[in-house]
């Protein structure tokens, strides 16, 4: 397993967990669960930052091997998504940029069409960019066509915890995109994010489930392990399951004997 | 369409006995929904819901952990002026209040805004009295010339604006509206309201719902706890809350919870709140509306406000002035209420911090 490699963005990354920066008691916590968790990468809130501030400031908290991936959470409108990601950049956090633009304050579920146009502007700016969306296979493939890098579908709304909501569609996008596909959002236990590594999804992130958990170390390390595992029974290709029994003296066995049969 | 259609399908409906007849097996019901609606809330501000208190308050600090995390945002008030041609009978800036009157020049805001954002704070709430001759747009606007050198988010706690007034403020760096309908209870609104512009019950209605027309990023409301019977306020505070999530779901709706406290020589409530009832008001408001931001002043005692923070509170003033230019200026201006928690805002963020709450101090930028 030690060349399962993950390939994205023009890096290489040796872990398919990505973590965030929001909800901790203190983001002294986080270099701890950067160790913890042996994530490369991790998103951070750019509303939330102040390149300026007299206090504590996120960004000190972040070891430098990350690979920082700004976010647009708080963006409403294509416009303001594309401006905290040019400001992103213009303040030194680099080109990857993760597009949330959400209109809808009541569930948090993200808005396909404005991430879309947001994610044609930056990439022909030069972004990495990563959508966050609904599992939608309409508007993945318009992201496909944008230029974005990977895809992140939501589990279940931000904040929930309440797991992989969306499989079904989810697996329809592992299927058809032919680019990464990142789980973000709605995983709350570990077993959730093996379960999806499991179907197939290229990496997770996870940010509430680790940070608001009365152990963010051990838990960001519980879900390292589980991402690890999905990982590892997705290339092992478990079988499928079926409604039928397998008989062990199957009715057609009989078929190999025949003549002919091998 | 306004929030009073909706309001006119409880005119003749007696809202605080259908409260009071909520039943314990009904609390019981309700806490256990995943979403819960008008009628579950009023269950959970009913009588019948106090021995459930425990069970609703580990539901609300499990729900705010999961939307807010860990943290409280942080913001101060600044009083520019107190002028004010209103006769609001529980105000400290009463028309007929014989106090001196002020309003800062650009000068002492920017003095004020320099000691203010020394304090690490980026979000800063403008508050003025109700006199549109004193304390213009144009002046408003140029103060937020100023304050956007400082400020990273800045509301208004001022008179209600038309939806033309909020979208000037918020070209000029306006993002975040405060509006308080005081009560629900016309009548009682009348008569605490005896002259000036405020009088007009429904135009003070209708605000909330012209800041979020006019694009605020947020809308915060609420009501004086202690005018009218609490459960019949927070009950069509929380009614009006739900209605603008659902009307305008772009727009962060946020409740504060302003008590009037019976300090001597002030307006007296004549309807008492009790901590117990701040308490039970916090946690049902956060079981009905899961995303809507909690805030708490300083109004509130220092050892309430500790308790409190992990019931579903998430966002509290700290480091509070009541008073025209009151962190710059040396002459002693009057006081629109007073303050009962007097921590500075670093004394406020070391106590979350050593109770493993992140003081945020930013929480927007104007991109």
């Amino acid at each position: 397993m030690q060349d399962d490699i993950f390939e994205i963005g023009g890096k290489k990354l040796g872990s398919r967990l990505f973590i965030g920066t929001g909800k901790y008691a203190s983001d002294s916590m986080i270099p701890d669960v950067c160790n913890s968790t042996g994530a490369g990468v991790i998103t951070v809130a750019l509303r939330r930052v102040d390149f300026n501030a007299i206090t504590d400031n996120v960004m000190q908290h972040i070891p430098s091997h990350m690979q920082l991936m700004p976010n647009t959470s708080g963006a409403r409108t294509s416009d303001e998504a594309i401006r905290i990601a040019r400001l992103a950049r213009a303040t030194g956090c680099g080109n990857w940029i993760k597009i949330e633009v959400i209109t809808d304050n009541k569930y948090l579920l993200p808005d396909g069409y404005q991430t879309a146009i947001a994610t044609e502007v930056l990439t022909r700016e030069g972004f990495a960019v990563f959508p966050y969306i609904n599992p939608d296979l309409y508007v993945a493939r318009d992201l496909v066509n944008a230029g974005a890098v990977a895809i992140m579908p939501l589990g279940a709304p931000i904040g929930t915890n309440r797991g992989l909501r969306t499989e079904e569609m989810i697996h329809i996008l592992i299927d058809e995109i032919d680019l990464p596909i990142i789980v973000d959002a709605g995983i709350g236990k570990p077993s959730q994010a093996c379960q999806a590594m499991e179907a197939g999804a290229d990496a997770c992130l996870v940010n509430t489930a680790i940070a608001t958990s009365e152990n963010p170390v051990l838990m960001g390390k519980a879900f390292a392990e589980a991402v690890r595992a999905g990982r590892h029974a997705f290339l092992a290709k478990a079988r499928g399951t079926s409604k039928w029994a397998s008989a062990s003296s199957p009715l057609t066995g009989f078929i190999r004997n025949h003549e002919g049969q091998s | 369409m306004s929030f009073v259609s909706v309001l006119e399908k409880y005119q003749s409906i007696d809202i605080e006995s259908v409260i009071d007849a909520s039943d314990a097996h009904s609390v019981l019901r309700h806490l256990n929904k995943n979403s819960l609606n008008i009628d579950d809330f009023a269950t959970l501000i009913s009588p019948a819901a106090l021995p459930y208190l425990e069970q609703i308050a580990q539901k609300s600090h499990d729900i705010t952990r999961r939307y807010f995390g860990n943290t409280i945002h942080l913001f101060t008030p600044m009083y520019l002026s107190n002028y004010c041609n209103n006769r609001c009978l529980y105000c400290g800036f009463n028309h007929d209040t014989n106090i001196k009157r002020y309003q800062m020049s650009l000068d002492e805001v920017e003095n004020e805004a320099k000691m203010i954002a020394s304090t690490g704070l980026k979000h800063i709430l403008i508050l003025t009295g109700d006199a549109p001759n004193k304390a213009s747009r144009s002046y408003l606007q140029s103060c937020c010339d100023v304050l956007k050198k400082y400020f990273s988010h800045i509301s208004i706690e001022i008179y209600a604006l038309d939806t033309q007034g909020y979208e000037d403020l918020i070209q000029s760096g306006v993002d975040g509206l405060t509006i308080y309908q005081e009560t629900y209870n016309i009548t009682l609104y009348q008569k605490l309201h005896p002259s000036g512009p405020k009088q007009n019950y429904l135009f003070r209605l209708d605000a909330p719902q012209r800041g979020a027309q006019a694009g605020m990023r947020s809308v915060t409301i609420g009501t004086l706890l202690g005018l009218d019977s609490w459960r019949k306020d927070i009950f069509f505070t929380a009614l009006h809350a739900s209605w603008l999530e659902n009307e305008y779901p772009e727009t962060e709706i946020s409740i504060a919870l302003p008590r009037i406290r019976p300090y001597y020589g002030c307006y007296q409530p004549e309807h008492p709140v009790s901590d117990q009832d701040m308490v039970q008001m916090i946690i049902a408001i956060r079981n009905f509306l899961p995303r809507c931001s909690i805030t708490i002043s300083t109004r509130e005692r220092e050892s309430f406000r500790n308790n409190i923070l992990k019931l579903g509170v998430t966002k509290m003033s700290a480091g509070s002035t009541t008073a025209v230019g009151g962190h710059s200026l040396d002459n002693s201006l009057h006081n629109q209420f007073e303050i009962s928690d007097k921590r500075s805002v670093d004394q406020m963020a070391t106590y979350l911090e050593q109770n493993n709450i992140q003081p945020l101090y930013k929480d927007w930028e104007r991109f």
